[in-house]
């Protein structure tokens, strides 16, 4: 089909803005006068505080106020960025007696400088009784020691979890005898694969501005990716009506998950909710490393079932999470390690089983990255797929093509969904062809001490969250037959404000520099849950959609009267105005905007609302070639070609972009992003001297396609891309190692140490 | 203590603590587009240019800065507005938060070396991350821009 305004490579809104450098972040925008707010941090893993002095701290000039557990509300709430009620529990307060983990704020300190602030950081002294803490996640569970043995730990929602046991959240989901097919099978790979708590490391850290409004009412202004969560949740953390605060957010300096949940807001807004002055707290990289919210570091238990003929026909997994010292999130990522993994290979599955247990430990609470535990599934199971594979000797491409889901399927592990749209299998084969994998899979000695490899493997996510996510936009037409386009959802530089502008132009038959966009206030934004999930361009598009048929609708009735006409089917909606089928007459849409502002009760704007009974998953192929030095261990990443089906690409280059920076992210975490705790718990990498990213450096050539199917759900049949790409590394890099070395890694990173030393 | 220096063709006396970071100093005199995104000079977020060559503003002390010419993105708007409609056509600016330290750094590089070859660009901004982007499109992006004003090193 031939679109005008989407499916095509669009600049980005903002984009000459953030190259040439312009104040347009929290830290650009807000008044140099507001107080500094600092957070003094537990240094023990569980510690009870006994007692803390202040006067000494509070003498410091310039020290506005110092609060601390005693001065806080008493009411357990969570951070997490989910549409209430959350399955996360209310496990925190603003301050806790309780600290439990090595970074656990302890104190809130305002002041009118950083250096005082910093200054009466170090004048407090704080008295603590440690506790012995759990700091492995696999003895965690019943652990006589206790994350959370409070009382007044609450669930919103029931999702197996346990204070009193250190469990999150537990479940069991199967379709099927897994035991009995498993039993029957030729073959059973029985494994277990381990994923660290990678840091999403966006270059703009933590950070949230407050102060008092001309109505007496809280103002945030947030680097957040959920302006409406966060409105309630400190809405709930400070006990103050949701019409007392106002949050928005400027532009944003990265996300990938991280600011899904409220990490840093609460800490200023209390300041502010106590003294009535402006405050900002903004997270060192340190801080940032040490109390994120990173991705869930998880224990992955395969046993794959399958036939010499390479039919895989059960998948039995269960997934241990490590939540850290607080719930956010930890019930919903799980599932994603199942729901996104053992749906690829339907094809020919008969039986899964797919459990999971979430446990608390005194570690850094993790929450939502990019992939949001598929990331972590994906691993496991495409690791295990080329593990049968090579076992079986076939070409672990043949072995998929063999069992990948195909379009029209149900899906019995993806909540019975069927998969409507699905380009998986023309991913692989175009792939397949670009990559020239029948050349490249066989692995090459070099003959100078290095040898080359392939991998590959296969990804799939959702596209929002099915009957939870509300996408939302106000379509407005101006006085010069422009558009204004009002959003919540929240651009964190992945462009969908472009991308939705994209959308309204096409729907509008106008240019897409005739679309204003804004985003997002609680104030002045339609609904939104948010940016996350996948979900802005599926279900957000969806919404701009519907708004821009109703804006449609009042716009012809307007015009309607103008024209004297009293049947709006008559009229034809034009580029740049409304004409008469019959008489030929024309209103200007530029008449009609004005028109609007004169003795009329039609309004030239709609808003909308949409919501989705399916989360279509977006599918993708990915290939690999490493060079690896066997004195070394060290591994080049030379090409990665990757194959998405995202549906309709609603703007190419960036769908491209993404694809690329998620790819990079994922080389990362297979190959560099490592986190080792010291016998405290307190994470060693702490800095990106130590938390390795890749450079520009440390990626080879990336070639991305598309391969597109149409889902009909989706805006212009579209599915979503944002998470996807960040899936199918890990696994075809692990692949490439073995096919170099002989030895699997079902541990990441793969450093060289582990590669040299063959474990 | 009083420092005078030239701060985007600009000169500017000021007065300040001897620890005051270069970083602290030119956000404090407008220049908002410097960023810091580490303690540890590992992201390049905060390039400027002392006297035309490229520093990290977050580990120079604005002390240092005394008697020389500071040069950040405020200073030098047209001269990368030559270029970076390029990388906005690739939408790799993407957060673009990194975007003002990296757009520094090949302004460097391209006037120390109008004609680099992939891999010199490649190496010249090893020092700026970015999380985003994946770094193809910023490449792909000053590459088009060489390419179209006749640069010899194309593929
Ligand atoms: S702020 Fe990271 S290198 Fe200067
Ligand atoms: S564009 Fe976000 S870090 Fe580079």
């Amino acid at each position: 089909m031939a679109y005008r305004s989407v499916n095509q490579s669009v600049r980005k809104k903002d984009a000459m803005q953030l190259l040439l450098g312009k104040p347009v972040y929290v830290e650009d925008i807000v008044p140099k006068d507001a107080l500094v707010v600092k957070l003094l941090r537990s240094p023990h893993a569980n510690a009870i505080v006994q007692d803390i002095k202040l006067d000494t701290a509070l003498k410091v000039a310039g020290v506005e106020a110092i609060y601390t557990w005693q001065d806080v509300p008493q009411t357990r709430f969570a951070i997490a960025g989910q549409t209430y009620p959350e399955p996360s529990p209310y496990d925190r307060l603003i301050l806790d007696r309780h600290v439990r983990f090595v970074g656990d704020p302890v104190a809130i300190i305002a002041a009118e400088n950083e250096k005082a602030a910093l200054a009466a950081m170090k004048r407090i002294k704080v008295t603590y009784e440690v506790l012995p803490a759990v700091l492995d996640p696999r003895t965690a569970m019943d652990s006589e020691i206790l994350v959370h043995p409070e009382e007044d730990w609450y669930p919103p929602c029931e999702v197996g979890g346990d204070n009193k046991r250190n469990l999150v959240a537990s479940g069991v989901e199967a379709d099927g005898d897994v035991e009995k097919i498993l039993a029957d099978c030729d073959i059973v790979l029985d494994h277990v694969y381990h994923t660290k708590a990678c840091d999403q490391a966006m270059m703009e850290t933590f950070r949230t501005y407050t102060q008092t409004d001309r109505y007496g009412r809280l103002h945030v202004i947030s680097s957040t990716q959920i302006v409406f969560h966060c409105r309630r949740i400190l809405s709930r953390a400070l006990g103050i009506p949701k019409s007392k605060i106002r949050v928005e957010k400027p532009r944003i300096g990265g996300g990938f998950g991280a600011k899904q949940t409220a990490v840093c807001e609460v800490y200023p807004a209390f300041v502010t909710i106590k003294t009535g002055k402006p405050a900002l707290l903004i997270y060192s990289r340190e801080e940032s490393k040490l109390a994120g919210s990173p991705r869930h570091e998880m224990q992955m238990h395969v046993r794959l079932g399958a036939m010499n003929d390479g039919t895989i026909r059960a998948i039995d997994l269960h997934t241990l999470s490590n939540s850290g010292a607080y719930g956010e999130h930890g019930p919903t990522t799980v599932g994603l390690s199942g729901h996104k993994s053992i749906p690829l290979y339907t094809g020919r599955l008969e039986a899964f089983r797919f459990s999971y247990d979430v446990v608390y430990t005194n570690l850094q609470p993790a929450g939502a990255y990019r992939g949001y535990g598929a990331t972590q599934g994906i691993f496991a199971v495409e690791s295990a797929v080329n593990e049968l594979s090579e076992k079986l000797g076939f070409d672990p491409t043949v072995i998929r093509d063999k069992n990948m889901v195909r379009e029209g399927m149900v899906m019995p592990a993806y909540y019975g969904e069927t998969a409507s749209a699905c380009a998986l299998d023309r991913c692989m084969s175009r792939c397949r062809r670009i990559f020239d994998w029948d050349a490249r899979y066989p692995v090459r000695d070099m003959g100078n001490g290095k040898v080359r490899a392939a991998g590959v493997a296969m990804a799939m996510q959702g596209s929002s969250i099915s009957f939870v996510d509300v996408g939302s936009a106000t379509v407005k037409l101006s006085e010069d037959g422009t558009y204004n386009l009002i959003l919540g959802a929240a651009d964190m530089g992945t462009g969908c404000d472009t991308i939705l502008a994209q959308m309204v132009a096409e729907c509008m038959d106008c240019d897409v520099d005739d679309v204003a966009v804004f985003s997002a206030d609680t104030d002045v934004s339609p609904y939104d849950s948010g940016s996350y999930a996948s979900s802005t361009t599926y279900l957000t598009g969806k919404a701009v959609e519907k708004a821009c048929s109703q804006l449609k609708k009042q716009i012809l009735t307007i015009a309607a009267e103008m024209l004297e006409c009293d049947n709006t089917g008559l009229l034809l909606f034009e580029p740049k105005g409304i004409r008469h089928m019959w008489t030929g007459r024309v209103a200007t849409l530029e008449q009609i905007a004005y028109k609007a502002q004169c003795f009329n009760t039609h309004p030239a704007e709609a808003t909308a609302s949409h919501t989705s009974e399916v989360s279509p998953p977006p599918f993708m192929v990915g290939m690999v070639e490493i060079e690896l030095d066997k004195e070394t261990g060290k591994v080049d990443i030379l090409d990665f070609t990757a194959v998405v089906d995202c549906g309709t690409p609603i703007n190419p280059a960036l769908a491209r972009i993404q694809t690329e920076g998620g790819i990079v992210q994922g080389i990362g975490m297979a190959l560099t992003e490592d986190i080792h705790y010291d016998c405290k718990g307190r994470p060693m990498e702490s800095s990106f001297m130590q938390y390795k990213i890749p450079t520009r450096l440390d990626m080879g050539k990336l070639r991305v396609e598309f391969e597109s199917s149409y889902e009909t759900s989706g805006p212009f049949g579209a599915k979503s891309i944002g998470e996807i790409v960040i899936n199918p590394p890990a696994p075809a890099i692990a692949h490439a190692i073995y096919r170099a070395t002989g030895v699997w890694h079902r541990d990441l990173p793969i450093t060289p140490e582990k590669i040299v030393m063959g474990k | 203590m009083e420092i005078k220096l030239i701060l985007n063709g600009k000169a500017v006396t000021d007065h300040i603590e001897a620890d005051t970071l270069l970083l602290d100093f030119v956000r404090a005199h407008g220049c908002y587009s410097v960023k810091r995104g580490c303690e540890t000079s590992n992201c390049g977020l905060c390039t400027v240019l002392m006297d035309g060559k490229p520093v990290l503003s977050c580990s120079t002390l604005a002390a240092r800065a005394d008697g020389h010419e500071i040069t950040t993105l405020e200073g030098l708007q047209e001269e990368a507005a030559d270029f970076v409609g390029f990388i906005a056509d690739q939408g790799a600016e993407q957060c673009g938060f990194c975007n003002p330290g990296f757009v520094m750094n090949t302004i460097a590089l391209l006037r120390e070396n109008p004609d680099p070859t992939d891999d010199e660009i490649r190496q010249f901004l090893a020092g700026n991350l970015c999380r985003c982007s994946g770094y193809e499109g910023q490449l792909r992006g000053i590459r088009n821009y060489l390419d179209q004003r006749g640069g010899r090193h194309g593929i």
